[in-house]
């Protein structure tokens, strides 16, 4: 259990993992005996527009990446009577963005939080039927889930709402939001264009409103406090707390609930430890691997949506990953294009062949083997794929790549003039080993388009 | 009880009995050595009322469908940008040595399959190694040569 080695208090506010101690609340009655479910009957006692206007009080916006208001969302919803079709709440539990790794220590720790979330969620926007999409790596936390959801129908607390955990089968854009939805149709997981939104038409054609693991168990505590005092935390912009994923060359890496607007300094310095071994602070990637890379002059920036903006990056699913001076920033971009082309379902042709040319033309200028004319190239295709496709996943490599160019020119224009990589084979990231890469280098490509 | 009669169970999750699609080739590759045969995919679609050829088109999509037999144990290691940094390619390469396996194969003796993976989601306890789907966590290279005994014994 990944949470056991940590110090048991934080001095952070604790809203998503209150009352956890550091561990897990996985037994129904501890939950029920520490207030659990309070919140669930203070919604259902509740109008469901005014449970969105608790929503809309809290100014929490989604935890999955597109930080859009969770009160507006739902309010886009029309309600039944206005459109009379099944209403169905669909959570997002495909987490997959490298660098992301809370959404699975939300289920491991505090699913009954995030159930009692659900069934919210499902009373705000008039639903019957929810549907949890996890993805089909996170075995144990399906488990967990499954047998806290059995735990809450025995004690009779799902009030006639459908609760089915649809388990995903590893495919990244299945964390697209209509690509989620084909998929949870039964069909190949490609986005759709948009309008319709899925407010209007999602899952099976009918309303539909699909949130972050992150938002809907903030959901709970927002209804137990009130959106108002909620919103006294973090900053204006981005109110409340957020879980952030720390990983990469940093002492203490794990998942830290910490109020919005917190300094990067604070949180890889003073929280994580900082860097280990003595290496200097090279980079840091703030939200996932789809945000612009920052580098060790921007370590002043604030936690929160704004201040990433102006700093040239985004908040993203808060996924932070520290890379010290030993990292190639030409063989980071392999690796993170690596995983974009991998991932591309191969709908649109800008991206489904765009990022496979990124990977070339960064192989190219890693290998020596670049003119200048390859790295006007590499910006070229970046600009052919951007804004250009269904889905963000093409222009999440494109926004990397280019941040990597633009942050560390120097470094991309020595391995021109050099004709090799100036790490000398000394790179943290030399050598690694690729899905994609591995499976040409067996001669299958794996079917896909 | 048969693939089929399982299916059945589960299309009653949802309002539209093609979503079970997914569930079902689970189901059927789990009860199949770990692999969707071309029998496994027929008989998920018998069960659907769906073409081979529809299931095939979802069974290829997906990278957790294997369409190709396994071996017996599946060792896959991430090598994604954190696990990357934390070792994850020495991970590997001890793998490949005290399995006997080259990454992206599977053993003549069918006993394992070896590969790398995209991110498992286990970015702060990097090295993540899933084995039949079950992640170790932190693995480092000394931690290797104990896992492999484990899987040998096992």
């Amino acid at each position: 259990m990944p949470t056991g080695d940590r110090p048991m208090t934080s001095s952070y506010p604790q809203i998503v993992f209150a009352g956890t101690n550091g561990g897990a609340v996985l037994d129904i009655d501890a939950y029920i005996a520490a207030g659990g479910f309070t919140a669930l009957r203070k919604a259902q006692a509740m109008a469901p527009d005014d449970v969105i206007a608790e929503l809309d009080a809290s100014g929490l916006r989604g935890r999955g990446g597109a930080f859009f208001p969770t009160g507006r969302k739902w309010a886009f919803v029309p309600k039944p009577e206005q459109l009379a079709k099944p209403h169905y709440l669909v959570v997002n539990a495909d987490e997959s963005e490298p660098g992301s790794f809370k959404d699975r220590e939300i289920m491991l720790r505090v699913p009954f939080r995030f159930l009692e979330g659900c069934l919210i969620a499902a009373h705000g926007i008039e639903s019957q039927h929810v549907f949890v999409y996890i993805r089909g790596e996170y075995e144990r936390e399906f488990e967990i889930l499954r047998d806290s959801l059995e735990a809450m129908r025995k004690a009779d607390l799902l009030g006639g709402v459908t609760v089915v955990l649809h388990r995903g089968a590893g495919a990244y854009i299945c964390g697209e939001e209509t690509a989620l939805l084909e998929s949870l149709e039964g069909k190949r997981g490609q986005p759709r264009t948009k309008p319709p939104f899925p407010a209007i038409a999602g899952l099976y054609a009918a309303p539909t409103a699909v949130n972050n693991v992150e938002s809907i168990t903030t959901v709970t505590p927002v209804l137990e406090m009130g959106g108002a005092e909620y919103a006294k935390l973090g900053v204006e912009n981005s109110t409340g707390t957020r879980v952030f994923s720390l990983s990469g060359d940093v002492v203490n890496p794990g998942n830290y609930e910490l109020p919005h607007g917190i300094s990067m300094r604070e949180l890889i310095y003073d929280v994580g430890g900082g860097v280990p071994n003595g290496r200097a602070l090279k980079a840091i990637i703030p939200g996932g691997s789809s945000t612009s890379v920052l580098t060790a002059d921007d370590i002043d920036t604030a936690m929160d949506f704004t201040s990433l903006v102006d700093a040239g990056s985004s908040i993203g699913s808060a996924g932070v990953i520290v890379m010290d001076d030993r990292c190639c920033m030409v063989q980071l971009g392999i690796r993170v294009s690596q995983f974009y082309e991998h991932e591309s379902c191969g709908k649109c042709t800008p991206c489904r062949v765009g990022t496979k040319w990124v990977t070339q033309i960064l192989q190219t200028i890693e290998d020596g083997r670049a003119s200048q004319a390859d790295l006007d190239l590499l910006l070229s295709v970046c600009d052919r794929i951007m804004g250009k496709c269904l889905c963000p996943l093409g222009d999440s490599d494109a926004i990397a790549v280019l941040s990597y160019v633009d942050r560390f020119r120097d470094e991309y224009q020595a391995h021109i003039d050099l004709g090799r990589c100036p790490f000398d084979g000394e790179s943290s990231l030399e050598g690694i080993l690729a899905p994609s890469a591995m499976h040409e280098a067996h001669g299958h490509e794996k079917v896909r388009a | 009880m048969s693939v089929a009669a399982q299916v059945q169970k589960l299309r009653k999750q949802y309002p539209d009995p093609l979503s079970a699609v997914m569930p079902a080739l689970r189901l059927a590759q789990e009860q199949n050595d770990g692999w969707l045969s071309p029998d496994a995919i027929r008989e998920v679609a018998g069960a659907l009322d769906l073409t081979p050829a529809y299931c095939l088109s979802i069974a290829s999509f997906y990278d957790q469908y294997r369409l190709e037999p396994v071996g017996r144990r599946v060792v896959e290691v991430c090598t994604n940008v954190s696990c990357a940094l934390a070792g994850a390619q020495q991970v590997l390469e001890a793998f490949e040595r005290e399995l006997g396996v080259s990454a992206g194969s599977t053993r003549e003796d069918g006993e394992y399959t070896l590969g790398t993976i995209e991110c498992l989601g286990g970015c702060g306890w990097a090295t993540v190694v899933a084995i039949d789907n079950r992640h170790r966590l932190r693995v480092n290279v000394d931690d290797v040569p104990g896992i492999v005994e484990e899987l040998r014994g096992a």
